[in-house]
């Protein structure tokens, strides 16, 4: 896979020998035409920074909504159509292009290789990202505005809603062709692009991450575009997979739905693992305590992770039989998911541990993460989940899992990569400032909300009984707390990029994959043009 | 760090305060009312506790490393890693803690699914956005309701300081309807669960009850009450626009009071509901007058005061041609509903609602807004169409 060939799509020459002499493209091309890991890396991850601006400021309107009991700010059919898009937005538009942009700038840099595989099909997998984010917020704007049929997009609900649902539709076909090309791409590069002794058990573990992540989202987005298809054509083609009168069934669609859903979760959190695995054994200055057994352990959760769906569905009526094999198959997750955080606690032991940001985030991911995977115990007792099942502790719990996992994990990521990726420092006091910030107003937004769905607190309303008024009071000033510690993060990282400190080529002393032992900081515009040598 | 950490303990240790205080604070789960959700109660304080428990001991370790083996102090960092035993250890004892919570657990569910051998049986069928109840079997058979929140659209939507005030007075907003689900104490009920339209749940969670209720299939859940009162959920799956506006409330009777609710609804089960001041001589005033309080309870919500709708899927009925046009056309939609391709619609049925009632809303419409027919739909007509149709 020479590089040569994906610059002279650009009609530009290239300097072979010499791969610090930079000939990169300029101006707007440089980004619509782009075949490079970096560039298309960078794009994904400032788009899906926009997109959770974006899915934010919804958070915010439902949040503001929910500052007191009544209706004060938004009508329920747009509230509906904010905790639907919210969803939509944050999950396929924010947290996976995330680390998917992760996967773009670290992957070949890991693993010795001059770029992905695929350069040109890395180009439209991202670019098909904006048409569909247009898409989702056009459906704002429409007759009847968006659907407010929840980011679940249950029938018969999706089989009423306005032509704003036909929009999400195609948003969530084309964001599912954007993650399988991408996926086809990690996978191949990772098969076959390591550098001559970099063995797939040598491989980072943020490789491995994305390697498994890829391949789940290999087998679980088609199945999503075939339930999303299938709603399509109920609604305008006279097929009736979900209508019990044509001889259809609503649940089918839950069924199909969480046969991808679940597998989802993980899509989201596997990569998020990976990050921390790098994150943590950086700052310990000791290597990941068991590299093998998390490889195993990763590899067991994305297999069991496809053997639990209807656990999302406890309370729609399934054959006592089935509900106890959903109940023990999703307990077993506990036994893999806590191997992995005993792992990270006992890299940590007797290390030799320094705080900076990325380290921060990185506990704090653990001590949340590890939380949210607590409660999601509680959630899997099928009785206790009866009593649970649709309030406010199951927003809880997944806010934990997203919000103080996966995202913390990104912004573990990229406090740590910042100074390769831009050749220069972040602020650290800001920095620190950011984490401490989020931490405390994320605890604030959501930690209160499993008093309020033990109490009985439904998710998706509007408006609440008067016994919830404090804690949804309290959720609310939190939440604004947090969204404004996001506009600190833009500062901080805007700042770094403009006018930061000159980064080391090895900035943190514990870091030691081939990013931080083979290229300078800034890393090159192609990472390896000859294969690194490995001992 | 440590402010942090005392805050986050702080409030996890709420979770530890014992279960009298819980209630009253609303932090756990609301007092059981059923032996079974006595057992449920106790399985998540169980749970909660394992929890909280592995979590302490965990982040205890890490947190210890936190302190001490920080470079900081001048900790040097040992470079062990794997350890065969340890790695057993940590894989088998949860399997071993996860078998041991099973058992209860299972227990638990087999029981809760276990609708056999009702004393009584009841169908509750949601609709966007009211229950229906039907009692099947047992004391009371064939009593038949639809029941609809009972807080004023005004205190929601609080508009001016009165009805904010009035909202803040009311003990049971937004969880209050015009007929409870009356039940005896101490009896098995069987509740049968389905929907008219879009999958709604049923949930009481004083009587640990939650059952979806999906269109065209009937599901089932139980409860026994132990004390008599009144208690109250919500409708617990998303269902559009009023999802959260159709609350439950089941009302816990003694079986001397149960048998004499049963005969008061009982005298007006024979009293045809739908024959209702049928004979009556109505002028269309009268009607209108009647029609605007009809209108208030069952149609405002989707097609607004003003008539305007929310379209597309709520039509704007001011300048409706269905609505100022034939009369039978405009009956035949408020009596049947509207299906659309074979699939029901938001517009549901509400040939419930006796002759009188449905003659004077939609002479209300038709005479309302932009609509200008200057003519009146009968009751009689209504009866008739009613007829005609079956």
């Amino acid at each position: 896979m020479s590089t040569a060939s994906h610059d002279t799509t650009l009609g530009q020459a290239h300097g072979h020998d010499d791969h610090a002499h930079e000939h990169k493209p300029y101006g707007m091309m440089r980004w619509i035409g782009s075949t490079n890991h970096k560039d298309i890396g960078t794009m994904y991850l400032w788009f899906s920074f926009s997109m959770f601006l974006v899915g934010g400021v919804m958070a915010l309107i439902i949040r503001a909504e929910l500052f007191q009991p009544g209706l004060q700010i938004v009508r329920p059919e747009f509230f509906n159509s904010m905790i639907t898009y919210h969803g939509l937005i944050m999950v396929f538009g924010a947290i996976m292009p995330a680390f998917v942009g992760f996967a773009n700038w670290l992957i070949p840099m890991q693993i010795g290789a001059p770029d992905m595989a695929f350069p040109r099909m890395n180009n439209l997998s991202f670019w098909l990202l904006p048409p569909a984010a247009l898409l989702l917020i056009a459906a704002q704007f429409v007759p009847g505005g968006g659907a407010g049929v929840g980011w679940t997009m249950y029938a018969p609900l999706t089989t009423q809603a306005g032509p704003a649902m036909d929009l999400t539709i195609f948003a969530v076909h084309i964001l599912g062709m954007s993650s399988i090309m991408g996926s086809i791409n990690i996978i191949t590069t990772l098969l076959n692009m390591r550098a001559p002794g970099m063995g797939l058990m040598k491989m980072p573990l943020f490789c491995w991450t994305w390697l498994i992540t890829a391949y789940l989202l290999v087998a679980s987005m088609p199945v999503l575009a075939g339930a999303v298809t299938m709603t399509l054509t109920d609604r305008h083609f006279g097929t009736n997979f979900f209508n019990a009168a044509g001889g259809g069934d609503p649940v089918l669609y839950q069924h199909i739905f969480w046969f991808f859903g679940h597998p989802e979760v993980y899509i989201i959190a596997i990569p998020a693992f990976g990050v921390v695995s790098q994150v943590i054994p950086a700052f310990s200055r000791k290597p990941l305590f068991g590299y093998a057994s998390m490889v195993y352990a990763t590899a067991s959760i994305a297999i069991l992770s496809f053997l639990v769906w209807a656990h999302h569905m406890y309370t729609v009526g399934m054959p006592v039989e089935a509900q106890l094999y959903f109940m023990y198959a999703t307990t077993l997750i506990a036994i893999p998911t806590g191997v992995k955080v005993f792992n990270w606690v006992a890299t940590m032991w007797k290390g030799s541990l320094t705080f900076e940001t990325p380290m921060l985030f990185a506990i704090g991911f653990l001590f949340l993460f590890t939380l949210g995977g607590f409660t999601g115990l509680v959630l899997s007792i099928v009785p206790v989940d009866v009593q649970l099942h649709d309030t406010y502790y199951v927003v809880a719990h997944f806010h934990y899992v997203m919000v103080a996992g996966a995202l913390f994990s990104a912004f573990a990521g990229i406090y740590f990569w910042l100074p390769k990726w831009t050749g220069r420092m972040y602020n650290e006091t800001l920095g620190k400032w950011h984490f401490w910030l989020s931490l405390i107003f994320f605890n604030v937004t959501f930690f209160v909300q499993h008093f309020l769905g033990l109490a009985g607190m439904p998710r998706r309303v509007p408006d609440y009984a008067l016994q919830f008024a404090e804690f949804n009071a309290i959720s609310s000033i939190g939440a604004f707390g947090f969204g404004l510690a996001q506009l600190l993060f833009l500062y901080i990282v805007v700042k770094c990029i403009t006018g930061g400190e000159k980064a080391e080529e090895r900035q943190w002393e514990g870091a030691d994959s081939l990013e931080w032992t083979h290229l300078p900081s800034p890393a090159p515009y192609h990472s390896f043009t000859t294969p690194p040598v490995l001992k | 760090m440590r402010n942090t950490l005392a805050k986050i303990f702080a409030a996890l240790s709420m979770l530890l305060i014992p279960v009298a205080v819980f209630a009253e604070y609303k932090l756990n789960l609301q007092t059981p009312n059923t032996a079974l959700g006595q057992t449920i109660f106790d399985l998540h304080t169980l749970v909660n506790w394992l929890c909280v428990v592995i979590f302490v001991a965990v982040f205890g370790f890490m947190f210890y490393a936190v302190f001490a083996h920080r470079k900081s102090v001048g900790h040097k960092a040992a470079q062990f890693h794997e350890h065969f035993w340890i790695e057993v250890a940590w894989t088998i004892i949860p399997c071993v803690i996860l078998v041991a919570l099973a058992v209860p657990a299972t227990r638990a569910l087999i029981e809760l699914r276990d609708t056999s051998e009702p004393d009584m049986t009841i169908k509750a069928t949601g609709y966007q956005w009211k229950w229906g109840y039907d009692y099947l079997k047992g004391e009371g058979e064939g009593i038949s309701f639809i029941s609809s929140i009972a807080t004023p659209r005004a205190q929601i939507e609080g508009a001016t300081p009165e009805d904010r005030a009035a909202r803040k007075a009311n003990p049971h907003y937004l969880l209050e309807t015009d007929n409870h689900v009356v039940v005896p104490v101490g009896k098995k009920v069987r509740v049968l669960v389905t929907a008219a339209d879009v999958i709604h749940a049923w949930w009481v969670p004083a009587l640990a009850v939650k059952q979806d209720a999906v269109p065209g299939f009937i599901r089932d859940t139980w409860f026994k009450a132990e004390q008599p009162g009144i208690f109250r959920g919500q409708c617990a799956e998303l269902c559009g626009k009023d999802h959260g506006f159709m609350p439950i409330v089941v009302e816990v009777k003694s079986a001397a009071d149960y048998t004499k609710w049963v005969e008061s609804q009982q005298v007006n089960i024979k009293k045809p509901v739908v024959a209702d001041a049928a004979d009556k001589q109505w002028t269309l005033d009268e009607l209108k007058a009647r029609g605007e309080k009809v209108y208030a309870t069952n149609c405002v919500a989707c097609h607004m005061p003003t008539g305007a709708g929310n379209p597309p899927a709520f039509p704007a009925l001011s300048g409706s041609k269905v609505v100022s046009g034939a009369k039978d056309a405009a009956l035949a939609v408020v009596l049947n509903g509207i299906v659309k391709d074979g699939k029901p619609t938001a517009m549901a049925s509400f040939r419930h609602l006796p002759d009188a009632d449905l003659a004077s809303v939609l002479t209300y419409a038709r005479n309302n807004w932009a609509n200008k027919t200057g003519d009146m739909i009968a009751p009689a007509e209504v009866k008739a169409a009613r007829a005609a149709a079956k």
